[in-house]
């Protein structure tokens, strides 16, 4: 017998008492279905059984007649379910206290991203102190996995996905491309 | 011709009697199952802002299944297959022929009977038409040259016949009890009380026999747990091949069945049209204390329903911002209506009129049937959503080796005690 593997207390109870459990496979194989029993007097003219299981659903009735507030279902479009804080939903893009983009094209977000959905082109930025700055800054949401990879990726902030909109869906493929004016904007 | 009249009259109103509680079940289906599985059911269609809980939502059916396209298969025998659905309808809406609304109104010296025909044999009569009903099915599904729906007709055929059995066999107890294949005798005859206490219902007097008969009624009509014909959700029935109007027939003719049969089992087991513990007479007798007293439950019922319409309204208003919102003020404004009615009623009630009486006999015995048929069809739904399908050699089981025996013994039990109290009388 293979030391590592040590007996369940599931495989000890399914194995006759004081006998030693010899294998894993006996073991498994020890557990005994009882096959089933034709039910009793009482239970095969079903009446009993099926007034119980009818007080079990009147009660559910009644409960929800009276309790609609309790009931799991929201009215959708006018409730909506509390999001949690981290809520990942679809992206932006920050912008410094100028108003220019934060990203700095770095590829960091592009190249994390497991889905292949973002596309950057750079370009070197006016300003010395900051190297690049994206040309354009294509998202496809309709890759996108809602990984948050890309929100961890981004060593200057500045993409999230804070925004809590999660009703993605358009008319045509080519609005779920996001371009960076809509992604910064919207 | 007023006789013409009044005939033609009395077909009119048990024929409404079943269509126009049609979508009421409908709703108590979609709404009883949604609240059984602790869903909100339907509850967006709306006239207006007006949902009535979700009973528009049946309207909304009927529009979209009228103007559906009507597709008829290419392979279809083309006279049965449109035969079948009518057929379907037709019988569920004659088994009400015989089935009293109330007791009979005599009034100006007139007897009107609430129902269509007074037939002596209305219990066979009843027998007779509802075993119609296994046509519309088979021809369905024979005449849709498709095996799937072959098979859901046979399945059919072979179900209804065994429990047709039971349903006769069921009925064979009330009958001896009461004497009579008048169903509106049998109504009649469940006045009073039993041992004081209990009205003398059918159902008291042969609870066997009761159970016999609804079990094989939800056989009949083709409901869980005996929907193997039709297998809505899983198995396919006899309707496969149909579709928009025609499928809604069958559709409307198995909700039409279900009122109908609880039509009967009131009649037969629950006293019908009977007051609990006020017959005819009594009614007659002493409107002039119950019509204040039921005006006055009317106002109390409307009060009611203004509260719980506010209470609907204050929770409409943390939901909707549109029409919707300000649809419990109709339900609001219809009870106090309801309420001025019962007050005004209440306040200049002077002696009743000669036709006074009756007619308040007339309304309380169809009001009193009217529930007991809903309470009966929410039964059928009830169990729809508590009892899970049974196998069919279970169903055939139970049919042939179960209930059969259990009916026959019941014919013979209720033969002797029936026979020793005579003789100890």
């Amino acid at each position: 017998m293979n030391p590592a593997i040590k007996p369940t207390t599931r495989d000890a109870k399914a194995a006759p008492p004081g006998a030693q459990p010899t294998t894993p496979l006996a073991a498994l194989a020890g557990k005994k279905i009882p096959r089933p029993t034709s039910p009793s007097v009482g239970r095969s003219i079903y009446i009993v059984e099926v007034v119980k299981g009818l007080l079990i659903t009147i009660r559910h009735l009644v409960r929800n007649v009276f309790h609609q507030s309790r009931m799991p279902t929201l009215a959708y479009p006018e409730i909506r379910r509390r999001l949690g804080e981290r809520f990942r939903g679809r992206h932006r893009l920050m912008k410094r206290e100028d108003g220019t983009p934060k990203c700095v094209a770095c590829m960091c977000c592009e190249t994390a991203c497991p889905a292949d959905c973002i596309s950057i082109v750079a370009a070197e930025h006016p300003d010395p102190a900051i190297e690049k700055y994206a040309v354009r800054f294509d998202l496809n949401i309709m890759r996108c996995v809602f990984c948050g990879l890309c929100v961890e990726a981004c060593p200057v902030d500045a993409i999230r996905m804070d925004t809590g909109k999660y009703e993605l869906a358009d008319e045509s493929r080519d609005r779920l491309v996001y371009d960076i004016e809509f992604l910064l904007n919207r | 011709m007023t006789d013409v009249l009044l005939i033609a009259a009395r077909a009119v109103l048990v024929w409404i009697f079943p269509l126009s509680l049609l979508p009421l079940v409908i709703w108590f289906e979609r709404k009883g199952a949604a609240f059984i599985q602790d869903r909100t059911g339907p509850n967006r269609a709306a006239i207006l802002g007006v949902r009535l809980g979700g009973i528009v939502h049946s309207l909304a059916d009927v529009v979209k299944l009228v103007t559906k396209e009507d597709i008829v298969p290419a392979h279809v025998n083309r006279v049965f297959y449109t035969a079948a659905p009518m057929v379907g309808m037709a019988v569920s809406l004659l088994t009400m022929a015989v089935v009293p609304l109330a007791d009979t109104l005599v009034i100006a010296g007139r007897e009107i009977p609430l129902q269509v025909s007074t037939l002596n044999a209305g219990v066979l009569y009843l027998l007779a038409v509802t075993s119609f009903g296994v046509y519309a099915i088979i021809l369905a599904g024979w005449a849709s040259n498709s095996k799937y729906s072959l098979l859901g007709g046979i399945r059919a055929s072979a179900q209804v016949i065994s429990y047709e059995l039971t349903l006769g066999l069921s009925i064979v107890g009330i009958i001896m009890i009461f004497g009579t294949f008048d169903l509106n005798e049998i109504a009649r005859a469940q006045s009073g009380t039993l041992l004081g206490f209990l009205p003398r219902w059918g159902v008291f007097l042969q609870p066997v026999g009761f159970l016999l008969f609804l079990t094989s009624a939800f056989a009949e009509t083709n409901r869980n747990p005996f929907d193997l014909p039709e297998g809505e959700s899983e198995i396919i029935g006899y309707h496969v091949e149909y579709s928009s109007m025609k499928f809604a027939l069958f559709f409307m003719a198995e909700y039409a069945n279900m009122i109908v049969s609880a039509a009967i089992t009131t009649t037969l087991f629950f006293g019908g049209w009977q007051v609990p513990y006020l017959s005819t007479q009594d009614l007659i007798a002493r409107a002039g204390t119950l019509v204040p007293v039921s005006f006055g439950a009317l106002a109390a019922a409307s009060v009611g329903g203004i509260v719980l319409s506010r209470r609907y309204a204050r929770a409409l208003s943390r939901v909707y911002v549109d029409l919707r919102a300000r649809e419990a003020d109709i339900y609001t404004a219809v009870f106090v209506l309801l309420l001025a009615g019962a007050a005004g009623g209440l306040a200049f009630l002077g002696d009743l009129p000669e036709w006074g009486p009756p007619v308040f006999a007339l309304v309380a015995q169809l009001g009193c049937f009217l529930v007991k048929v809903l309470f009966f069809t929410f039964l059928f739904v009830w169990v729809r959503w508590t009892l899970p399908r049974f196998r069919y050699d279970q169903l055939m089981r139970l049919g042939w080796k179960g209930m059969i025996p259990v009916a026959l013994a019941n014919v013979v039990v209720t033969g002797f005690v029936l026979y020793f109290l005579e003789s100890r009388r």
